[in-house]
Order: C-alpha cells, then sequence, then structure tokens
C-alpha cells in the first residue's frame, strides 16, 4: 500500500518534470551560469527588469493565436514591421517623446489590420499547417517590406526628412535614430529602488494589456476562439463562424504586435530598419516557450516566467562561456542554439503528446479480452 | 561571387541564388505533363498563376539583357554555372518528398554533414582534387548518421514534419557554430592567424578542391563558358535518382509518399522508408554543398547553413513540384528558372534602373512560391 | 390545428443519382410520442433523418421528393440551423463536444448568455463577457429536465463515454423551443446502467411534450419506451404499429425478413466443407479499431469455404480482418495453416499467404494518385518479389514496367474493368471499377486465403453481380478460401457457405447460408452494445 503511493508520487513527479522540463533545463542553466558570469546582482535585476518591460508586450501577442489552435504565431513579424513602418513616418514628422509613440501606435493600426488581414486569410487556406506557413509568410512579406522601404519611401511614398532617406534620395537608412523618443515610456514615472530601475508606466501598460487579455478570454469572442482551437468541425457545427474567428484572432495579434514593437525600440533607442524584425518572432516564440508554455496552451504567467529565465540566460551567456571557454563567442552561439533548441523541443513534445494517448484504449481492450479468455479456460477446466 | 559578398553585406536571409526562369511555358508544360502521366486539367491546375508569372518575368529578362548592354553569353555562362553548383542540394529535396516528408526544410542539417567532410578532408592534409573526393567519403558516414537521427525523430511527429525540419535545421547550424569554435581543428589554412584556434568564417578552397570538377572537360568559346564536370557529376546523381525510383525499394518510397496506408497495407514498413528517404536527402544535401563549394571556392561556415534550404525548396516549387510530388524534371527546370533569375536580375535591373532590386525581387518571389505550395494542396492536415 | 400532428412525413422518397434509397416514406408523430425507428444498416433510416434536419448533403445530391409537415405546415430546411430552429434537435452517433470545455459550456456552445458591455457597442456583440451565472443556471436547468444527473463543471475529456451522450442530449435540451428530439443510437455507448436512465429520461422527456424518435438496434429499449414502432427495410417502411402490438422476433423478422424464396432463387450451390481442415483459427481476438470495436472473437475458417461475416455496423466485423492484417492494433492468437501469425505485422500476414481487400478503398485500398499499373502490382511486387528484373546479381531490383503492363491488362480483360488504359490513375475510375482493382490487386498476390471486407459497398448493382461472380470464380477455380465481410445479408446468402454473424464485438453465432432471415436476425440483434 505504501510503495504503491510512493510509486503514484514517483510517477507524478516524473510526470511533472516531462511535462515541464524546458523551464527545467532552463532554471539548472541559469543556476549554473549566473555564478560564471560574475555579474552583480544588481546589474543582472537591472538588465532583466529593463528587457522585461522591453519584451513582455511583444510576446504576449502571440497568446491569442494559440488560444484560437493556430500555433506559435510566426507571423508576429508582421506586426513588427508595421509598428517600423509607423515610427518611420512618426520619425519623418519629427514628432517625438510621448506623443510620438502614441501617434506612432496609432499610425501603425491600418498597417498591422491590413497586414493581420492578409496573413490570416492566408492561414485559413492552410489549415493543419499554419506554423511552417505563418513562418514562410513571414519571410515573404519581409520581402514585400524591403520593396516599400528601400525603394518606395521617399520615391513613391513621400518622405521628407532628410536624416532618415539614404543619400541616393529613396529608401530609408539602414538605421533610423529615436533617441528623442528614447525611453521615454519608461523614464516617465520610473521608480528607482537600490538602482535598479523600474519603468513604471511601461509595466502599467503591460498591466493593461494582461487585463485585456484575461478579459478578451471571457468574451464571447474569446469562448468562440477556444472552442474554435480545439475543435473546427464542432464549432461550425455548433455555428461559430470559424474562418471569421480565426482572422480575428490573427488580426489581434498583429495589431499587438505593432505596438509591442514600438515599445520595444522606444526602449531600445534606434530602429534597425532592415533587421529589427527579422529575429524578433523567434526570441519571443522561444521565451514564451521558455516559461513551460506549448503550441497549443499558453498563459500570462508562462510569459513572465519566460522572459524571466530566457533573459537571464542571454544576459549571462556570453560571459559564462567566455569564463569557461576563453572565448565569448561560444556564449553567444550557445543561446541562439538554445532559442532554436528550445522551440525545436517544443514542437516535438507537442506533435509527439498528439500520438501518445492513442494506445491506451488498446491496452483496455487486451485486458478485458484477456480476463474473459481466462474465465473461459477456468470454465472449461471445471 | 558578386552576389554572395553582397548577400552577406545585407545580412539577408538567403545564401547565392539565382532565380531564372525561361522557357517553361507551353513546351515543357506538356512535358511535365507526360512525365506526372497527370491528366491536363490537373496539370493545368498545377502550373499555376505564380509560376506563369516569373516565367514571363525571366523571359523579360532574357529579352532584356542584350538590348540594356550586357553581353549575352556571359549572362548564360553565369546561369549554367549557378545551376551547377545547385542542382545537387535541389535534387536532395526529391527523396523526402517522395517518402511523403513534404519539404525538406531540415537540409542544413546535410550540409553540415557536408561541411564537416570538408574541413575535416583538409585538416587531415588532403589537397587537390583528393580533398574534394575524400571530403565526399567522410562526409557520407557523418550524413547517415546525423539522416538516421533525424529521420528518426521526423517518424514519431509524422503530420509535423516541415516546422520540426525547419528547427532541425537551425539547432544543428546554432549547436555547429559552437563546434567549429570548440573543436580542435589545427589546420593554419582553416584556422583563425592570430588564436590558432577556431576556425574561419570563410575558408578559401585554392590548393585544395576549388572547381575540381567544373575543370573538368570545361567547354570554352568566347564568353561561353560551361563546367562540363560538375554538370556531368550531376548528371549522374540524376540518373542515380531517377534509377532509385526504378527499383523496387524506390517504388515503395513513392508508393508511401503517395498513401502511407496503403503501403503499409502491402506490407511496406513506411518507418524505414521514410527513414531511408530523409537518409538520402541528408547526404544529397552534403553532396550538395561540396560541389557548391567546389564552384563558389570558399567554405562559408558558422551562420551560412542557415537559410539555405529555403532556395532549394523554392526552386524544386518552381520547377513544378507540389509538397507530395516531385520528378527530376521538376528538378531541372527548377534549378534553371530560379539560378536563372537570381543571377541575371542584378545585373539586368542594374543597367535599366541603376538599382539593385534583385534581392527583394528574389526574396518575394521564392518565399512566394513557396506560400503559394503550402496554401495549394490541403491533404496534409494534422487530421 | 392543435388536431395536427407535431411531425407528418408525406411520401417521402429520395434518390442518390438514380440509386432509390428512400420509397414513399409516411410517418406521423405527435407531441410527446416517442417513436422507435428501426432497420438495418443501409434501410434508409439516417437518409430519412438527414432529410428532416435539412442537411447539406441531401441538397446537394437533388433534393428530396414528398413533403414534411410541422403542425400541419409544410417546412423545408435549408439548413440544420433552421430546422433547430424549428424545434428540431439531434443527437448524433459521434459526439459533437468541444474536449476541453466543461458540460456546461458545450451545453450552451455559440448560444450562451451575455452581460452586455459598453465595447459591444463598438466592436459587435461578440466582445461581450459570458454571464456564467446565468449559464450554469441554464446548464442546470437542461440537465434537470434530462434527469440524469452528469457533473456540469467537468472537462469533457475526462467524462466517461455515456456522460458524453448526455450532455449532448442535454444540450438538445437547452434549446427553449425545442419540440422534437432526434436520438441516433443515443444507447450504443452506455454501460447498461446509464441506458436504463437514459431510457427513464425519455420517458420523462415525452411527459414534458417532446416527442421523441429513437433509433436503436437494441430492440427491447424500443419496446420499453416507445409509443410506437417503425420498421424500415431496403428504403421502405415495412411495419407501423403500436409498440404494444409488436415483439422482438417480430420486429427483428421485419427488418431482415425477405422473402426466403427470393434470396434461394438463385440457384445456390450447397457444399458440405463441414469434414474440410480448419485452415485458420482464431482465439480471443480483440481489436481495437475505432468504431468497430472487436472484443473477444474464436472463429474457426475451413479450408476452401467461403465464410461470410455478418453483422450490424459498429459491431466489429470490420474490425476482424482488420485486426488480423494488422492494420489496427490487436490481440489474441491466430493461427494460419498450422502456424502462428503474430499480429500488428502486415507484412507477416502477406508473407503467410494471407491477402485483404480492405473496406476503405480510397484510403487503405487504392493509390488514387497512381496509375492502375502500380495498384495493381505494387503489393505483389513488394511481398513476393514479383514484376522485378534483377541487375547486377541481384543486386538491383529493376521494376520491370512489361510484365506489370502485361498484369494489369490481364486483369482488366478479366474482370471488365472499363478504364483508358493502364496508366491511368486509379483517382479517376467510377467505385465499382475500383473496387475490381482493389481485387486484382488481391489476385495478383495468388493467396491461398482472402479477406474482402464490404467488396458491394458504393457501387451499383451490375458491377455488384460482376463482383460476387469473380469472387465465387476466384474461390471455386483457385482453391482459396474466402472470408467475406458485409453488411448486407442477401449478399452474404448467395455467396457463401456458412455465415457467421458478429454481435457486440463478439461471434454470436455461425449458420449455414440457407438458414432463414429471422434466425440471423435473431443474431445480429442478441449481444448488441
Amino acid at each position: 500500500m505504501e510503495s504503491s503511493e510512493k510509486k503514484n508520487l514517483g510517477t507524478a513527479i516524473l510526470e511533472f518534470i516531462r511535462n515541464n522540463i524546458v523551464p527545467i533545463m532552463f532554471i539548472v542553466i541559469c543556476f549554473f551560469c549566473i555564478p560564471l558570469s560574475g555579474f552583480s546582482p544588481s546589474y543582472l535585476i537591472n538588465e532583466i527588469v529593463t528587457r522585461m518591460g522591453r519584451n513582455i508586450f511583444l510576446i504576449l501577442c502571440l497568446l491569442i493565436p494559440i488560444m484560437a489552435g493556430m500555433g506559435l504565431n510566426f507571423a508576429m513579424t508582421l506586426g513588427a514591421m508595421a509598428g517600423e513602418i509607423a515610427l518611420i513616418f512618426v520619425s519623418d514628422l519629427q514628432i517625438w517623446g510621448i506623443p510620438g509613440v502614441i501617434l506612432a501606435m496609432i499610425f501603425s493600426i491600418p498597417f498591422s489590420i491590413l497586414l493581420g488581414l492578409l496573413c490570416g486569410s492566408i492561414l485559413n487556406r492552410a489549415k493543419g499547417r499554419e506554423m511552417i506557413t505563418s513562418y514562410i509568410i513571414s519571410f515573404f512579406l519581409n520581402g514585400l517590406y524591403q520593396l516599400v522601404v528601400l525603394f518606395m519611401m521617399g520615391s513613391i511614398i513621400p518622405i521628407r526628412h532628410f536624416s532618415i532617406k539614404l543619400p541616393r534620395g529613396y529608401g530609408i537608412r539602414n538605421t533610423v535614430s529615436l533617441l528623442n523618443m528614447r525611453q521615454c515610456l519608461d523614464n516617465l514615472l520610473a521608480v528607482y529602488i537600490r538602482g535598479v530601475k523600474i519603468p513604471v508606466l511601461t509595466f502599467l501598460i503591460i498591466g493593461l494589456l494582461c487585463l485585456f487579455i484575461i478579459w478578451f478570454r471571457k468574451t464571447k469572442l474569446g469562448q468562440d476562439m477556444r472552442a474554435v482551437g480545439q475543435d473546427m468541425q464542432v464549432a461550425r457545427d455548433a455555428g461559430i463562424n470559424v474562418e471569421h474567428t480565426r482572422l480575428i484572432s490573427i488580426v489581434i495579434s498583429t495589431v499587438m504586435a505593432g505596438f509591442g514593437m514600438i515599445i520595444y525600440l522606444q526602449n531600445m533607442g534606434n530602429l534597425s530598419t532592415y533587421s529589427s524584425h527579422s529575429q524578433i518572432g523567434m526570441f519571443c516564440i522561444a521565451a514564451l516557450l521558455v516559461g513551460g508554455a506549448s503550441v497549443d496552451k499558453a498563459s500570462i504567467g508562462n510569459v513572465f516566467l519566460g522572459v524571466i529565465l530566457f533573459h537571464t540566460m542571454f544576459i549571462v551567456a556570453p560571459s559564462a562561456g567566455a569564463a569557461i571557454t576563453g572565448d565569448s563567442m561560444i556564449g553567444e552561439y550557445f543561446r541562439v542554439f538554445c532559442s532554436y533548441g528550445v522551440i525545436t523541443i517544443a514542437l516535438v513534445m507537442y506533435e509527439s503528446k498528439k500520438r501518445r494517448s492513442r494506445s491506451r484504449s488498446a491496452q483496455e481492450l487486451a485486458r478485458a479480452a484477456a480476463r474473459e479468455t481466462e474465465s473461459a479456460g477456468k470454465a472449461a477446466v471445471k | 561571387m558578386r552576389n554572395e559578398s553582397k548577400d552577406q553585406n545585407l545580412n539577408s536571409p538567403s545564401k547565392p541564388q539565382d532565380v531564372r526562369k525561361t522557357v517553361p511555358a507551353p513546351q515543357q508544360a506538356a512535358e511535365l505533363e507526360k512525365a506526372q502521366m497527370g491528366p491536363v486539367r490537373a496539370l493545368a491546375a498545377s502550373f499555376g498563376l505564380p509560376r506563369l508569372i516569373i516565367t514571363a518575368f525571366l523571359l523579360l529578362m532574357f529579352i532584356a539583357a542584350p538590348i540594356v548592354g550586357n553581353d549575352f553569353w556571359t549572362q548564360i555562362s553565369n546561369v549554367i554555372n549557378r545551376f551547377s553548383w545547385n542542382a545537387i542540394l535541389v535534387l536532395a529535396m526529391v527523396p523526402m518528398i517522395h517518402s511523403g516528408c513534404g519539404l525538406n526544410f531540415g537540409l542544413p542539417l546535410g550540409i553540415i554533414s557536408g561541411l564537416l567532410g570538408a574541413t575535416l578532408s583538409i585538416e587531415f592534409g588532403f589537397t587537390g582534387a583528393a580533398s574534394f573526393f575524400m571530403a565526399i567519403l567522410i562526409a557520407t558516414p557523418i550524413s547517415v548518421v546525423l539522416g538516421c537521427g533525424y529521420g528518426w525523430l521526423l517518424n514519431r511527429i509524422k503530420g509535423g514534419e516541415m516546422m520540426i525540419a525547419t528547427y532541425v535545421g537551425f539547432s544543428s547550424v546554432s549547436f555547429m557554430c559552437m563546434m567549429w569554435l570548440l573543436l580542435p581543428y589545427h589546420s593554419p589554412t582553416m584556422v583563425w592567424g592570430f588564436a590558432g584556434k577556431g576556425l574561419r568564417t570563410t575558408i578559401s578552397l585554392e590548393g585544395f578542391y576549388s572547381e575540381a570538377l567544373a575543370r573538368l572537360l570545361r567547354i570554352q568559346i568566347g564568353n561561353l563558358s560551361i563546367p562540363t564536370g560538375t554538370l556531368l557529376f550531376f548528371a549522374l546523381m540524376a540518373f542515380l535518382m531517377w534509377a532509385f525510383l526504378h527499383t523496387k525499394t524506390g517504388t515503395a518510397m513513392t508508393a508511401v509518399g503517395s498513401n502511407p496506408t496503403f503501403a503499409r497495407a502491402a506490407g511496406v514498413n513506411v518507418d524505414r522508408m521514410r527513414l531511408l528517404s530523409v537518409v538520402l536527402s541528408t547526404w544529397l544535401g552534403a553532396l550538395g554543398i561540396l560541389v557548391y563549394e567546389q564552384g563558389f571556392g570558399f567554405i562559408q561556415l558558422y551562420n551560412a547553413p542557415f537559410y539555405m534550404a529555403l532556395p532549394a525548396v523554392s526552386a524544386i516549387l518552381i520547377g513544378g513540384a507540389s509538397v507530395n510530388k516531385a520528378s527530376i524534371v521538376n528538378v531541372l527546370i527548377g534549378t534553371f528558372l530560379f539560378q536563372g533569375m537570381v543571377t541575371m536580375t542584378p545585373t539586368v535591373m542594374n543597367s535599366i534602373i541603376h538599382t539593385d532590386m534583385s534581392e527583394v525581387i528574389r526574396i518575394i518571389v521564392s518565399q512566394g512560391m513557396i506560400l503559394y505550395a503550402l496554401t495549394r494542396k490541403s491533404e496534409g492536415g494534422s487530421h | 390545428m392543435s388536431n395536427a400532428p407535431l411531425l407528418e412525413m408525406r411520401n417521402i422518397s429520395k434518390d442518390f443519382f438514380g440509386n432509390k434509397v428512400l420509397v414513399d416514406i409516411n410517418l406521423s408523430l405527435r407531441e410527446g410520442e416517442v417513436l422507435g425507428l428501426c432497420g438495418e444498416n443501409g434501410a434508409g433510416k439516417s437518409t430519412l433523418m438527414k432529410i428532416l434536419f435539412g442537411m447539406d448533403v441531401i441538397r446537394e445530391t437533388g433534393g428530396y421528393g414528398g413533403d414534411v409537415l410541422l403542425c400541419g405546415e409544410r417546412a423545408e430546411f435549408a439548413t440544420p440551423f433552421d430546422a433547430l430552429a424549428a424545434g428540431i434537435g439531434m443527437v448524433h452517433q459521434e459526439f459533437s463536444l468541444i474536449p476541453g470545455f466543461t458540460a456546461t459550456e458545450n451545453i450552451l456552445l455559440n448560444r450562451e448568455p451575455k452581460k452586455h458591455s459598453v465595447l459591444s457597442e463598438v466592436f459587435g456583440d461578440r466582445l461581450n463577457a459570458l454571464d456564467r451565472r446565468e449559464m450554469d443556471q441554464r446548464s442546470a436547468a437542461a440537465i434537470d429536465k434530462m434527469g440524469v444527473h452528469i457533473d456540469a463543471d467537468m472537462t469533457i475529456n475526462s467524462m466517461p463515454v455515456g456522460h458524453k451522450q448526455f450532455t449532448e442530449i442535454a444540450r438538445e435540451l437547452s434549446k427553449e423551443q425545442l419540440r422534437l428530439l432526434i436520438l441516433d443510437e443515443p444507447t450504443a455507448v452506455l454501460t447498461e446502467k446509464e441506458a436504463e436512465a437514459l431510457l427513464e429520461s425519455i420517458r420523462g422527456m415525452s411527459r414534458r411534450g417532446i416527442a421523441i424518435i429513437f433509433i436503436t438496434h437494441r430492440l427491447h429499449e424500443i419496446l420499453a419506451v416507445c409509443d410506437k414502432v417503425v420498421v424500415m427495410r431496403d428504403g421502405r417502411v415495412v411495419q407501423d404499429c403500436p409498440a404494444k402490438e409488436t415483439s422482438v422476433p417480430e420486429i427483428t423478422r421485419q427488418m431482415v425478413g425477405r422473402d426466403v424464396d427470393l434470396a434461394g432463387g438463385e440457384a445456390r450451390e450447397v457444399r458440405d466443407l463441414s469434414s474440410a481442415k480448419n485452415i485458420l483459427s482464431v482465439r480471443g481476438l480483440w481489436v481495437d479499431m475505432p468504431g468497430e470495436l472487436v472484443r473477444h472473437v474464436d472463429l474457426d475458417v475451413r479450408e476452401g469455404e467461403i465464410l461470410g461475416i455478418g453483422g450490424l455496423a459498429g459491431q466489429g466485423k470490420l474490425g476482424i480482418p482488420n485486426g488480423i492484417m494488422g492494420l489496427y492494433e490487436a490481440g489474441g492468437k491466430v493461427v494460419f495453416d498450422g502456424a502462428e501469425i503474430p499480429l500488428n505485422n502486415p507484412r507477416r500476414c502477406l508473407d503467410s499467404s494471407l491477402a485483404f481487400v480492405s473496406e476503405d478503398r480510397r484510403g487503405v485500398g487504392l493509390l488514387l494518385d497512381e496509375s492502375l499499373e502500380w495498384n495493381v502490382a505494387f503489393p505483389a511486387m513488394q511481398i513476393q518479389n514479383k514484376f522485378l528484373i534483377r541487375l547486377l546479381g541481384g543486386l538491383i531490383q529493376w521494376r520491370d514496367a512489361k510484365a506489370i503492363h502485361a498484369v494489369t491488362e490481364k486483369y482488366i480483360d478479366e474482370l471488365a474493368i472499363k478504364c483508358t488504359g493502364t496508366r491511368q490513375s486509379a483517382r479517376e475510375l467510377s467505385g465499382g471499377n475500383q473496387q475490381k482493382i482493389c481485387l486484382a490487386k488481391a489476385f495478383a498476390l495468388e493467396p491461398k486465403f482472402l479477406f474482402v471486407s464490404e467488396p458491394t459497398r458504393g457501387i451499383d448493382v451490375g458491377a455488384k453481380a460482376l463482383v460476387l461472380d469473380a469472387l465465387r470464380r476466384f474461390n471455386r477455380e483457385s482453391g482459396v478460401t474466402v472470408v467475406m465481410i458485409s453488411s448486407e445479408l442477401e449478399e452474404l446468402r448467395s455467396v457463401c457457405d456458412r455465415i457467421a454473424i458478429i454481435s457486440g464485438g463478439r461471434v454470436s453465432g455461425i449458420l449455414p447460408a440457407a438458414a432463414a432471415s429471422e434466425e440471423f436476425g435473431m443474431l445480429m440483434v442478441s449481444k448488441v452494445v
């Protein structure tokens, strides 16, 4: 009796570890790397808080497509592009500071909606392989983005301010300085605790977004998304417009990603016109997965845990790597490897989980048949 | 070469690629149809609008080239050269498409095997053409082992192959980034001069197997130069692939891709066929990168293999393949069109509008093609 | 007006492309009445219900003839949603539930009560928050109405299967306009106790004035709960009487009972093979084939005979060949020709000279996108190395295009397959010709033993005769033992020597083909679960 209880406890622990293998792995990595990196706690905390403010909004935008069963939205890059285009226009108008940020957010909305609709309707045509499709969409749109920003801006789309234009007269420079709006959100209402700067306003905005998501889950639309995400056919039979619901989820995600990108860039203080967005999707997805989310299930808690763990690793890996091997590049490569590795593991776990539960009913049948044969045998002996 | 360096500068997601689309409208369509034994209607549908647009665009390029003052034969030579470098990488897509594993976005794994073969061959002191064959020899067992692991993984996650393949590719490339620094290479031609360890990002193959195949039987008429050796090597590989698909095992592989349940009911070990196709793909990837390097003249390490799968994928799709059907003809046409486009656009565009939009056009065309293929057929869903 | 029955169906007829499936059906049902509808598979029950429910298939295949009247008024539903709005609810055999939702959420799916908010004025009412309290109340009311208790807060995927069924019923009951409820084999997945509870709940609903159409194979349930019984056979109503006036044997006879003369009219050769040795013996077989569970089958097949396996749909007859041939997970012991065959391994079965023609032509039977040549020759090539040329001393096994072409031609001739040539893709053939290709594929293997599953499903009458004839010839001329699985009893009786009836995943009896229809009928429903 006791041993079976122990056994149950043992399997429960194993089950827990198996379900949370990614966060546990990262906790272990951080545990080893932090002392090796030699960073002071206050520096580390400062960095992490900064990065939380910078990234959480972006990561939160991934939650809604997951809810609608569309997996990890690799096409959140589209929102990031919309945000960047909005920032380019705002820079052109030379509107800085908080008004600039707000204006950029407003500008980004139409672009985001447009791109979101495009992406959503393509994904509706590729049901069951949303992730690979959204991943390719992000590349495809990157091409279009370059076409617009590098060739059309300044030639077809009027850009007046010389400081953001390439010397040749059209196209946007590789970097657009956002120095005049750098950290304007973060600095307003910032609080310093023992040298750690807390960007209160940014966190308030993030808090508002979390509240929005929590509220959204309780709405009819949120309920429909959950239903569509779990079983499209049943949802359709119940009269839910599946395609429309999926479309909305992508549009919301894209708009939020646009806002998130603007928050991200105001913190960074400059815009790398052609590369800021290219890796952002991958890092956000990796961070979310590190927080214990999976392809079909993610919560706000996953986002926060993920940001902390992932960025701790990100901060300490180069110097920890340097401490071990004497080469800081190792750490740089290591953190990239971790990002990709985490996504790979999460995808594999998700796909293989789909197949795992199947054989259970077969086992039950086998047991029942065996019992029957046995009892028939006994009866025959009698 | 010109394109290469530009790609690196732009930090762009694809490696040297040339898309060139020429002929294929009516005639090749007919050939294709015969090759695929499909009905006329299915072909018309499979040829599709995007492919027509690409074809038209490339025809235009070809006509425009001499008009705007580019030497026609130099252009043709460039296209053929690029074709010879890339064709085997595109051919590597075929086995996995045949066995129903979808597009091999995990090609970087094969490329890594090739890179390991190349660097080890040089490290062991081989030079000249011998280093090329040693590289193949060393890369083979590595690609088989990696391919087995990769195939085993893909067998566990049937239905989600393409996404996971992509990330297996990425993970392995980023893992190797660390390894290139850590593995104990010593050959002075490869390691950083001042540190004495860690491989360089670009290693020149001068004195090793640069143009090892291309030099063979090279035909040079005026400005036209044809790397006969490389083309023959590709022809050999394509023939072997064609032959393989005509054997008992090749037939079984195609059946597995066409209808896995049918194949299973007919006693075929579906998992083993898929595994074999993945190993073949990976090995061809390794071979492909070696052939690419001998033409290009350099080994590129670290981040270079990251996005090498995408051009190969779009090339075969442009050639008329779909997510679950591909033939050698698709490889030929697709590689020629894609490489043609990549080679021609920069020069021609530059001459016309004095701006290089080729990079952008290449991204849009190649990714657009993949998107088109992914949304066209809805067979491979999760249900 | 109040005298008009709640539902009346007048002279309903329906054909699928010339194939008559319903002929002149008349039914009527009053408020609170419970109608038991029974009949073999393919008798037309589900088509009738699809018409009543306004399903898309009906309209897409050319509509139907006759009238459906609700309370005396002609009703024609363009979609199931119209039928729902008119107060008709249906509980399908397959669950239509969201797995991660609670019972309450499922009961009120897409009909959730909402709390009004300001935002919805701008963005539409989908941004109203759900009114959880109201939801709980409504689902509690529906569960209460049903009379069977289920946990409203439990998620579907952690529920026992019976409770899922009850959730579906509660969902229909939660619709206030519900006047007529169709239950399609609701007890199939229930335990005995749950089935009892369901019957009780049907009585309760009927007392509240809800009319019910109850479709089931468990005939005693019909007698226990229904006011009247309608039996269908071959698209016609053959019996329509109050439940009190009939009995289980009577209903069974009506369900399967064609004129015995008619069935025997075809000269059937009577063979006595009881002295032949057992070539295949099956002990304690279980097969996990969804929808066709095999629980415990013991069966012996004699050498040279044609054994029929019959039974109602979902009782497990299809699971037997699929399990033995390794297509679905199975267990137990199968001995063929003195040697035990390992299960879950299609290759070993095929190596032992067994062959299987699957009921799922398009899914399992054919390479739809490949040529007929490939379809016919593929298994024989893979398993027996036929149609191959050996090169380099057998190192390379090259596909012999000529031999493949020849063998395909041969079977196209022999089976009279209509096609444009051996290179045509299988997808383009008609159902009957596809079936013949499946047979050719099996014949090309030259097996000692052949499983044929539903060989005539979905093909027209002419092709049926040809297929059955080909099978019979194959058995007689090549001495191959054939096991044929079919849901059409008459078809089995015309071809087979003996017929085993499967019921509830078990063999409920084996009879000679000449036995009376009623005997088969009794066996079919004897162990139904």
